[in-house]
């Protein structure tokens, strides 16, 4: 026996037109809602999209085949990943041959925890004529090292070499593969994940003349002024009491 | 007798042909900080460049990836120290777009506003810098009396003058105080007139000229190939800007022009900074009148994740050049890889292309002319 058997004719209508004002007040909440500018809502969240129609990865795929692995687009960037080995010969048609003059960027990023865990190397790249970056990505494992696309963007040098410095990965054919921001000598790639943000010992290996093997400024040692091993401070030969 | 000057001239005589190797900074002053170059001479001509940077190193990157996205934005103003609130808005401008947030239009306007007023301030630094590395020390009292004017706007802003902290993923912190716009309404009326008397000191002046012209060329296909951006960029005959380019914030609703100048050298690169102060004070006019009324601050969650194997490169025009932020999240609230595409670290670059060939007294003016912060180069 259900409540609504009870009710008197009234009572009915008047609950039925409770449901229909929730229904309309319902509606008008949404249609609010809708209304509501932009940054007024819960953001969007961007979410990657196929890309094979776009026509810069149509004539890609036509010259290159299975060296391009996938094409996505992420808020509108287009991402292609590349075979490591073809990188060159890929950033040199995407420069020469659709126009992509301007090298934005290059840089790396660290990936410990993929099933093949390594690096990637990030190639972004602008089209004055078409308005238009593209990012062509490079997956590289531990000790690979990946062709350098000096011949293709001078520029690259500087960043390839920072690469290096921050995460080890080396470049084939590079003129002058050293650290550019760290000092040679440096025991560690500190963009690497594993390294610790509290830095390393790494006093022994630059200055054996000072330090003892293992024994350098380690993390958080003050001033980090360097004394001589042989100079340690004497006992104060003032007597107590006196003063100077 | 032997020309010394004459190729044929062999080691024997006084000024031989023998190449010197010059060490130049990292404490020189005309380095604008730490950079330091070895510099192979012939003579008083330069035959190579090897810049070696890095004094400034302090693992910037790295931090960004230990810190909640809100607090990275400090983090930013430490690069370009003199153009913190174009870092900003490019780091913010980039955590937006990972995250689907949009920005109410005062916010927009309010960023607008705050970026060309850094652009003037790093503009009028790059002068007076630029000027008494070339000898010419009047400018400098000038520029900085109008710097004044701007530091004390950001002070009256968000209380500090050079490392504002300005802005936020999703909006603006504050909004403007009681006045402001009047002030900076004033301060802009009056602009132009002070750059045509830095203009009066020095764009017909002989002395400047001679140091100026003809030095440091830099043809577009070089400055393309090494990533060279901005007024360097611009100098060297192609019109290309990114507010224009790819419209950001509230650049696609004001008017206003982009200078080319094509000879490639430091006097050009020159007249194109000296016009985009202009431009710079007729964006901020505009953005003042057209200021709408709103909120400053989007809906936005209280703790911002990147989501997961999410990826995203924004550049926004700086001072400098392309300044640019590549942020990868992986669904927690610390960017998983934060990449700076610092501005100057790739027009430096191109500096051994530039002075080659040139005198050791033109190495000063090319490296003015090329604006750098180290504190950017180096992050």
């Amino acid at each position: 026996m259900s409540d609504t058997e009870n009710l008197t004719p009234e009572e009915k209508a008047a609950a039925e037109e409770k449901a229909a004002a929730e229904a309309k007040a319902k509606a008008e909440r949404e249609a609010a809602e809708a209304a509501k500018p932009a940054w007024e809502k819960d953001p969007a969240v961007p979410e990657w999209q196929e890309a094979e129609a776009d026509p810069l990865v149509e004539a890609l795929r036509a010259s290159f085949g299975e060296a391009i692995r996938s094409a996505r687009t992420f808020a509108g960037d287009l991402v292609l990943v590349v075979d490591r080995a073809s990188i060159r010969e890929v950033s040199k048609s995407v420069k020469e041959d659709h126009g992509y003059h301007l090298l934005v960027d290059i840089c790396g990023a660290h990936y410990p925890e993929r099933e093949a865990p390594g690096f990637e190397v990030i190639y972004i790249a602008y089209n004055f004529d078409a308005n238009r970056r593209v990012r062509l990505k490079v997956e590289v494992e531990e000790g690979v090292e990946v062709p350098s696309v000096i011949p293709v963007w001078a520029g690259a040098n500087w960043t390839e070499r920072e690469i290096y410095d921050m995460y080890g990965v080396r470049f084939t054919d590079h003129p002058d593969m050293t650290r550019i921001l760290l000092w040679e000598g440096f025991n560690g790639h500190p963009l690497r994940k594993e390294f610790p943000i509290e830095g390393i010992d790494t006093g022994a290996a630059i200055y054996p003349e000072y330090y003892d093997e293992k024994d350098g400024p380690a993390a958080n040692a003050g001033t980090g002024w360097l004394l001589p091993k042989e100079e340690e401070p004497e006992e104060s030969e003032t007597p107590e009491g006196e003063t100077t | 007798m032997t020309d010394p000057n004459t190729p044929s001239a062999g080691p024997e005589t006084l000024f031989g042909l023998e190449e010197m190797e010059l060490n130049f900074g990292p404490q020189h002053p005309a380095t604008h900080g730490v950079l330091r170059l070895k510099v192979r001479v012939d003579g008083e001509r330069i035959v190579d460049t090897y810049p070696i940077v890095g004094y400034l190193h302090r693992g910037t990157e790295k931090l960004f990836e230990l810190h909640p996205f809100f607090q990275n934005v400090p983090h930013t103003d430490r690069m370009d120290y003199v153009a913190a609130a174009t870092n900003n808005l490019a780091y913010v401008g980039a955590v937006e777009r990972l995250t689907g947030i949009v920005v109410p239009p005062r916010a927009r306007y309010i960023r607008t506003l705050l970026s060309e007023l850094q652009r003037l301030s790093s503009h009028l630094l790059w002068l007076a810098t630029h000027a008494i590395d070339i000898g010419a020390m009047t400018p400098f009292f000038y520029t900085f009396r109008e710097r004044e004017i701007i530091l004390d706007l950001f002070e009256e802003y968000c209380g500090a003058r050079l490392t504002l902290n300005c802005m936020r993923p999703g909006g603006q912190p504050y909004d403007l105080t009681v006045g402001w716009t009047e002030r900076c309404a004033e301060f802009i009326d009056d602009f132009p007139s002070k750059i045509d008397d830095y203009e009066g000191l020095l764009t017909e002046n002989r002395i400047w000229k001679k140091r100026t012209v003809g030095v440091g060329m830099l043809p577009p296909e070089v400055a393309m190939a090494y990533g060279v951006t901005g007024p360097m960029l611009r100098g060297s005959g192609v019109q290309w800007d990114l507010r224009k380019a790819i419209p950001y914030e509230a650049y696609d609703e004001v008017d206003f022009d982009v200078p080319v100048f094509y000879n490639c050298d430091t006097y050009d690169r020159y007249l194109v900074r000296m016009e985009e102060m202009r431009q710079s004070t007729r964006i901020v006019a505009q953005c003042l009148e057209k200021l709408p009324e709103g909120p400053i601050m989007a809906k936005r969650p209280r703790v911002l994740k990147g989501p997961k194997e999410s990826e995203v490169y924004f550049g926004i025009e700086g001072p400098k050049g392309e300044i640019g932020f590549y942020i990868v999240g992986d669904g927690s609230p610390n960017p998983y890889r934060c990449r700076v595409r610092p501005p100057s670290f790739l027009n430096l670059q191109v500096l051994p292309e530039m002075v080659k060939g040139q005198l050791v007294a033109d190495l000063v003016a090319v490296i003015g002319t090329t604006d750098i912060v180290l504190g950017e180069i180096d992050r």
